[in-house]
């Protein structure tokens, strides 16, 4: 057979031929940055330069038209460049401040809103659900338009004590990494997958299988004189690694898979170091298309924070300083036997002491 | 290619209501095509059903590569045969997420032709992600893009895509050249990013200080987070500009520094820099007025990961600082002391921070060649368990 023509090992393209010409300029030679108006970041070089970063908001699912539509606006309001943010947004670079406004206006006809900067929300960081993903306990994008569609005032404002992050992520493979987020909102399965005990020997490595579990709770087994696995329902944590290997092991579950919302985790280092979010509410069940139960109940959250935290206190901060009683006091979100900690290092999490506030 | 229908979304249209812009109006832009709306009938199923349809595995992927394409195939091919595959690309993006107009047009033309004209933008990872594909497309997809100077990115066991911060391109605050770090890593490992051969996925991230807007902290093997080591910057007169306007710069700043080395007399901001955590606050609310220290590098941390298998770990400290020119030869250095003792001993599917975990951070410096500094611990050990290494104890076998 003919090797075809074809290149690769290349990389990606370098990123000096993606840069600006105000950015190729002052390249490290930036002296400070403010926010002039929510969604408008100005930062000033040491030349004196000015650039304008107009940010817009984004499903992250973007279709090619969209993605032509914003190269239209960069070729008409800035020279031809772009970029996009790590949490999804993008960003227009603009050198002229009078071609502010009328982008501005575009974006908004075309149903992107500018915002997502300073002490507001920006964009959730999120996964694919249902559009994409095989281990979804839910749907990503139709939780996360439902929630942003609620709190979109604090996207568009610069309200809140701190910058608050809402993650995403639609199962514990956590694609979207949400462990360290202001607000964690996370499917979960919570019922041990069921064996499609026909298709394992067709489709998986029983050892494999059976080495895939954190827990050790499968086991090998003859079913029907034929190669398969059995698993001890109370030792399963239903974190789904033997259905990643194994799709005849079927964690996803239309009756008992849900969502859980997290709270106070942070990446930064900026005061406190960084920390993961921690459990508030155990379970709201999958109810689309806007899944009412988690946009109110994640809106809550926001609104006592904003209400009571001090000025640049983050979330898990502001919970921190008051403590978890009053957290769930306050919120008014039941504690449950489900928010005391029983997987490895549990202890660790246990008060162990009489500092006790009454 | 006949023409479907697109089919009744009453559970979707919902969700073009509303403020927040609409994933469903993003498919609808691109359901002129029959793989469009199948994604469409199969989502609404989904709406319906309370459960996804979506089959993983079967190895698919471009010639010589075993990354890069994430296999996907619905489970109801019948009715929905124009999403029996829909595979995913990752498209390795520039550093930092700057691109022209014209690639970006270049971009959307190959996906035109040849897919969904789904993308997002991006992956969590950080690739241009096209959402969709059929097997006979990935071959003519790949050419097309490498043709334009495109590549992919990583998926499986293998180096993942490193990304990294806005850094200097538009950043006072980024303490190494984020842009030119990513880029020059992900060119040295293009084997180790396209041919799986690790126990489990290995990130590299970027960040230019510790405010880590790219959450290396979190989300990679390999967090390299930039800071400095002598004073940081001050313009006092600036101080007492923000004072002026209206920061209570006690209270605002002197008071939220976690390690209390500040103090302000109303004229002065007085740093005791040995004392600097680096933690970022003050030059956050100060902005024109701090700056890091002029002496700069990186802390590199290592093992963060999400809670699949044994639970979500963040990165920790392995070189408190290191100095970061190129061509980076003390990150590669250790990169691959790393790789080596974590691909030789490492399980199927373990990723570093949980194979850590596992053989002991101790025996883990041993094997890699590094001396333990405190830096490393919140603090010693508490329990009296120490497995003692025959020199220690004079007099031991």
């Amino acid at each position: 057979m003919a090797i075809p023509d074809r290149k690769t090992d290349i990389g990606p393209p370098h990123y000096e031929k993606h840069l600006p010409p105000i950015v190729k300029k002052n390249y490290g030679k930036w002296a400070y940055h403010e926010i002039p108006e929510p969604g408008v970041l100005l930062h000033v070089a040491e030349s004196g330069d000015k650039l304008y970063s107009v940010r817009a908001a984004s499903p992250r699912l973007l279709a090619i038209t969209t993605i032509r539509n914003f190269a239209d606006l960069a070729d008409k309001y800035c020279d031809g460049y772009l970029r996009f943010t790590s949490r999804n947004n993008v960003e227009f670079l603009l050198t002229d401040q009078k071609k502010i406004e009328p982008l501005k206006k575009e974006l908004a006809d075309l149903g992107f809103p500018v915002g997502g900067m300073g002490n507001a929300i920006s964009n959730i960081v999120h996964t694919q659900g249902w559009v994409h993903c095989h281990s979804s306990a839910t749907d990503a994008s139709g939780v996360v338009k439902s929630i942003m569609d609620e709190l979109y005032p604090h996207f568009v404002d610069m309200k809140l004590p701190a910058k608050l992050r809402i993650a995403f992520a639609c199962c514990l493979n956590m694609c979207g990494a949400v462990h360290c987020s202001d607000i964690a909102v996370l499917g979960v399965h919570t019922r041990p997958p069921r064996i499609d005990h026909a298709d394992v020997p067709k489709v998986c490595e029983v050892p494999t299988l059976v080495a895939s579990c954190p827990t050790g709770a499968i086991r090998p087994a003859t079913v029907n004189d034929k190669p398969s696995i059995e698993i001890e329902d109370e030792q399963c944590m239903y974190c789904g690694n033997c259905y990643t290997v194994c799709p005849a092991v079927k964690i996803n579950n239309a009756k008992t898979d849900g969502i859980s919302i997290w709270v106070g985790g942070k990446v930064s280092n900026a005061r406190h170091e960084p920390m993961f979010s921690k459990l508030a509410v155990p379970f709201l069940p999958n109810n689309p298309p806007r899944w009412p139960e988690v946009v109110s109940a994640v809106k809550n959250i926001v609104e006592v924070y904003a209400k009571n935290a001090r000025k640049h206190e983050r979330m898990g901060e502001w919970i921190e300083r008051i403590g978890w009683p009053r957290f769930f006091k306050l919120t008014d979100i039941p504690f449950t036997r489900y928010h005391i900690d029983d997987f490895t290092h549990a202890g660790e999490t246990f008060k162990r002491s009489a500092q006790l506030k009454h | 290619m006949t023409k479907k229908k697109t089919p009744a979304t009453p559970l979707l249209d919902e969700l073009e209501k509303g403020p927040w812009p609409s994933f469903i109006k993003e498919i609808k832009k691109e359901a002129d095509r029959p793989m469009v709306q199948d994604l469409l009938g199969v989502l609404e199923r989904s709406y319906e059903e309370h459960i996804g349809h979506w089959k993983h595995g079967g190895l698919v992927g471009v010639m010589g590569y075993g990354g890069g394409v994430i296999g996907r195939y619905s489970d109801l091919q019948e009715e929905f045969p124009e999403v029996a595959e829909f595979h995913t690309y990752r498209v390795n993006q520039p550093a930092a997420w700057f691109y022209t107009s014209k690639a970006l047009r270049e971009i959307c033309d190959i996906w035109d032709e040849h897919g969904s004209g789904l993308t997002n933008m991006h992956g969590s990872t950080g690739d241009i992600i096209f959402l969709g594909s059929k097997t006979e497309a990935l071959e003519p997809v790949f050419k097309k893009l490498t043709e334009k100077g495109w590549d992919l990115g990583g998926s499986g066991s293998d180096m993942r895509t490193p990304s990294c911060c806005v850094g200097p391109a538009r950043c006072e605050w980024a303490c190494y050249d984020t842009l030119n770090a990513c880029y020059d890593v992900t060119q040295n490992y293009q084997d180790e990013l396209h041919r799986p051969a690790f126990p489990y996925k290995f990130k590299f991230k970027f960040a230019g200080c510790p405010n880590d807007c790219v959450a290396s902290v979190a989300r990679s093997d390999m967090s390299v987070i930039g800071t400095w080591k002598d004073d940081i910057q001050v313009d006092q007169a600036k101080v007492q500009e923000y004072a002026k306007a209206g920061v209570d710069i006690q209270k605002e700043v002197c008071d939220l520094c976690p390690s209390d080395c500040m103090s302000w007399d109303g004229k002065t901001l007085d740093i005791d820099n040995g004392e600097c955590v680096k933690c970022m606050h003050c030059i956050n609310v100060l902005s024109k007025a701090l700056k890091p220290g002029k002496e700069r590098g990186a802390t590199i941390l290592i093992g963060a990961k999400a809670p699949i298998i044994g639970g979500a770990l963040l990165s920790a400290v392995f070189v408190p600082f290191l100095e970061m020119e190129p061509p980076y030869e003390d990150i590669k250095e250790l990169a691959e002391a790393i790789w080596d003792f974590w691909g030789e001993h490492g399980k199927n599917r373990e990723r570093v921070g949980e194979f850590i975990q596992r053989v002991g951070l101790g025996t883990f410096l041993d094997q890699i060649g590094l001396d333990p500094v405190p830096e490393m611990i919140s603090h010693p050990r508490a329990n009296p368990y120490i497995f003692f290494q025959d020199e220690v104890v004079e007099g031991a076998q």
